[in-house]
């Protein structure tokens, strides 16, 4: 029946002609909305949980605010003072700051919140904190010890300030009431939420009138919302979907080295890898290259160092890069003892060279890049087991001494300085997300420096020392860097990438004429 | 329900003793989905301390320590039977608790979640019988016709493609290419239009089938050769006895794939950003969220029992004889 198909494309193209003309001066009217997609779901209104994307899309602010380079500015705080013993905290609060509810901003409200994120688990903790109170317009924290990075771990998601008045009966922020220039019009847990400019806020007031947020966990439905120009600004693209909206016209897509890591945490404890030769050679026969280029697509990314460039003051040019060498792999091997046995797996002592691998599947490049390692690891004889799991099973396995090996991401941005989380990580009996069975003093003195001085010098030379030491030991060993990839709708202005993920930088953005 | 009464006036007995025997079924579901669905959740291998701590505060923050505190907080360490015992004291108290991971009541969570899955349940329903009701009835008129052999290509191919697939295709055709549907999410009636169509394309698939073969069969039997003997025309013999008679198993099919669509259509759901119940119910499992679960299974049990409900007062309906 050929005719029949025929008359129905003749009936509908007009149909859709007409669709299209419709949509068509929709489109070139001007617009005052943005669209943003991230796969991130947010669940709940309480910042110690969902503080990531509250502060994203600048719905609550915290004292101290930072720009794309980590450098700290004013936020909510308009200055901060130490004093001479390092051991008190002054932050001036900003005057004339109201919630979303009309309710003023003061420093009880401020002591409130940030007392509570310091009882739950969170960046606070990095803080030898012993007191947070309010003192007329300023908020005191007390330290046990200097800790000169305590401003930075206040521009945290979790630090946000919700208003006294979002809380539920149990104190539990419970509405997503801020001081930010965007309100919450609808919050539809855990995908959506819907936003309006706030006409009070304190600062310049946003370009644009409305913005809206949804959680798509599906790489390609991302991409196909970034495509059809339902979205505007589409964050975290796979590498099939970044390649086909390089092609789109109405898209632009840019990829934004960021302070986040692939890397393979090992347990120095364990008897085959106690020695650092053996982390070495493992490390050797890591194609860093090869990962880069066909798994995560940024051949930039190949790690050489723990610290990425994107880093700033962390990352140290100076050091000689990591490099792949299978021979020299096992070369240091054979010196530790190490012989091929009949199915080509190394056995020393009658022990086969058989090591587990803990990773989790939540970033989908994490399970690809455990079976490169399988494979090139297979190459110079050690056997891995991989094991796809919850990502708890890492801290889980760090706390009870059954982790061998564990592959994950590891953001050291966390906050502007990132101190805190590599004094967690590489500190006293090492982290649940860093080195395990490594205790190393000359680190350990380094790091407790780098928290306790201001001085930037003192810093400098200190976190050399850190990044050689660790470079040196490889009590983690890097494999990949990140990078963040987003999908721009053309027209939009002043769309600013913050590679410390801070802020989606709505309140600049506008369309053009 | 005034409509049920004012037909089954005379007959409304058996009516209440459909209604008493399945608000018995409902309380037994409740109780047995409670139980079974807590005693799963804690046969999984792993602590739970940490898989809850892991959802709540996402992989940059998560550690021991918040682990710990969770434990603390959420009265972890207590003996099984403790917990399960202060979860059915809440349910006698119609208290579903919150949920371990968010904190957020879990009756709040539970209805709005359902309201979504209804909502796109109804959609694929509506959907697949607008698509499987003419063709199967076409079909079944006259088996082995034209229309016949064309569904039954059609339905092979449907059926093998999967929702995933389906899902994507449309959106690339409706959404990217016309521009005249929305992608995903949830705003509007729009967004409603692809996941319906991708999930009912599917079941049509299977229920234009169903519908052929009743109505072929209906077609085929003694009972129409008599009507049609009587001297009652073709096209009300097929308006009165034939669809009637096929309508029973039709009803009673669409009633099994309601309940798959309620709980099953995970992937349609995360393809469409679609906060339904059953991408809610993944999420609590990875989570080890047992109030969600226990929440979400108790909340699908007694949709299970409702839809019963409503296909034995359909099935009466259409047939008065049946007891």
């Amino acid at each position: 029946m050929p005719a029949r198909p025929d008359v129905t494309a003749l009936l509908a193209a007009p149909a859709l002609a007409a669709l299209l003309l419709v949509n068509g001066p929709l489109t070139a009217a001007e617009r005052t909305s943005v669209n943003v997609v991230s796969p991130w779901e947010v669940a709940s209104a309480d910042p110690v949980v969902s503080g990531f994307a509250i502060q994203k899309l600048q719905i609550m602010e915290s004292l101290v605010d930072a720009d794309a380079e980590g450098t700290l500015r004013p936020g909510l705080a308009t200055d901060w003072s130490v004093s001479e013993d390092g051991s008190r905290w002054l932050f001036s609060l900003r005057d004339g700051v109201r919630f979303h509810d009309g309710t003023p901003l003061d420093a009880s409200a401020v002591a409130q919140a940030l007392n509570r994120a310091f009882e739950q688990p969170g960046v606070l903790a990095q803080a030898p904190i012993t007191g947070i109170l309010a003192e007329d317009d300023r908020l005191v924290v007390e330290l046990e010890r200097p800790f000169a990075a305590l401003p930075a771990l206040l521009a945290h998601a979790t630090t946000v300030i919700p208003a006294p008045g979002a809380r539920d009966a149990d104190g539990v922020p419970a509405s997503l009431i801020g001081t930010g220039p965007f309100r919450v019009t609808t919050f539809s847990p855990p995908q959506a939420i819907e936003m309006a400019r706030f006409d009070d806020y304190w600062g310049e007031a946003p370009g644009i009138e409305t913005a809206s947020y949804l959680a798509a966990g599906r790489a390609e439905t991302r991409a196909l919302l970034a495509e059809s120009g339902d979205a505007d600004l589409v964050f975290t693209l796979d590498p099939p979907g970044f390649a086909r909206l390089a092609d789109v016209p109405d898209v632009d897509t840019i990829a934004v080295p960021i302070p986040r890591v692939v890397t393979l945490k090992v347990n120095a404890a364990h008897p085959f890898l106690d020695d650092s030769r053996a982390r070495e050679a493992l490390s050797l026969a890591i194609d860093r290259a090869g990962i880069a280029a066909a798994i995560t697509r940024f051949p930039e990314g190949a790690a050489t160092q723990l610290f990425p460039p994107a880093l700033g003051a962390w990352h140290d040019e100076s050091l000689s890069p990591l490099r792949t060498d299978a021979e020299a792999a096992s070369a240091l091997l054979a010196e530790l003892g190490w012989a091929p046995g009949d199915d080509g797996v190394l056995t020393r002592d009658g022990e086969r060279f058989e090591l587990e691998l803990r990773t989790f599947p939540d970033r989908p490049e994490l399970p690809l890049i455990a079976a490169a390692l399988q494979d090139q690891w297979r190459a110079i004889g050690v056997a891995l087991d991989v094991t796809v799991a919850n990502y708890s099973v890492i801290p889980e396995g760090h706390q009870d001494g059954t982790l061998e090996v564990a592959l994950y991401a590891r953001n050291y941005a966390l906050t502007p300085d990132p101190i805190g989380t590599v004094l967690q990580d590489f500190g006293k009996d090492g982290g649940d997300w860093g080195a395990m069975g490594w205790d190393n003093p000359t680190v350990i003195d380094a790091l407790d420096r780098i928290a306790a001085s201001g001085d930037e010098d003192v810093r400098s030379e200190a976190i050399g020392t850190v990044a050689a030491s660790i470079q040196a030991q490889l009590p983690v060993i890097p494999i990949v860097w990140y990078q963040h990839t987003v999908a721009i709708a053309k027209g939009l202005e002043g769309v600013v990438i913050d590679p410390l993920q801070r802020s989606y930088g709505l309140s600049a953005v506008s369309w053009s004429k | 329900m005034r409509g049920v009464s004012d037909h089954f006036g005379p007959r409304a007995a058996p009516v209440l003793a459909i209604l008493a025997g399945r608000g018995v079924q409902a309380l037994v579901v409740a109780l047995v989905v409670g139980v079974v669905s807590f005693a799963m959740m804690h046969a999984l291998p792993g602590d739970a301390a940490y898989r809850i701590a892991a959802g709540r505060y996402g992989y940059d923050l998560m550690d021991a320590a918040a682990a710990e505190a969770v434990r603390l907080e959420l009265g972890l360490d207590r003996p099984w039977w403790m917990q399960l015992w202060s979860w059915l004291g809440a349910l006698a108290t119609f208290d579903l608790g919150r949920s371990l991971v968010y904190g957020s009541p879990v009756i709040a969570e539970v209805l709005t979640q359902l309201r979504y899955s209804l909502l796109l349940a109804g959609g694929a329903v509506i959907a697949s019988l607008s698509i499987a009701l003419p063709v199967g009835i076409a079909a079944g008129l006259r088996p082995g016709g034209v229309v016949d052999r064309i569904g039954l290509a059609l339905s092979i191919f449907l059926r093998a493609v999967p929702a995933f697939a389906l899902g994507v295709v449309l959106v690339l055709v409706f959404a990217v290419q016309l521009r005249i549907l929305p992608v995903a999410g949830f705003r509007g009636p729009e967004h409603l239009i692809l996941p319906s169509l991708t999930l009912g394309l599917g079941l049509a698939a299977v229920s234009s089938r169903v519908v052929r073969d009743v109505v072929a069969d209906a077609m085929s039997s003694e009972w129409r050769l008599f009507a049609r003997t009587k001297g009652l025309g073709a096209r009300l013999t097929v308006i009165r006895h034939v669809l009637r008679n096929a309508a029973l198993p039709v009803v009673a099919y669409v009633g099994v794939q309601g309940a798959y669509l309620i709980e099953g259509v995970v992937i349609v759901e995360t393809v469409f950003a679609w906060p339904g119940i059953g991408h809610a119910l993944v999420h609590a499992i990875f989570g080890r969220d047992i109030a969600m679960v226990q929440g979400t299974a108790l909340a699908l049990g007694l949709i299970y029992v409702a839809l019963n409900l409503g296909i034995d007062l359909a099935c009466r309906i259409i047939d008065p004889r049946a007891t």
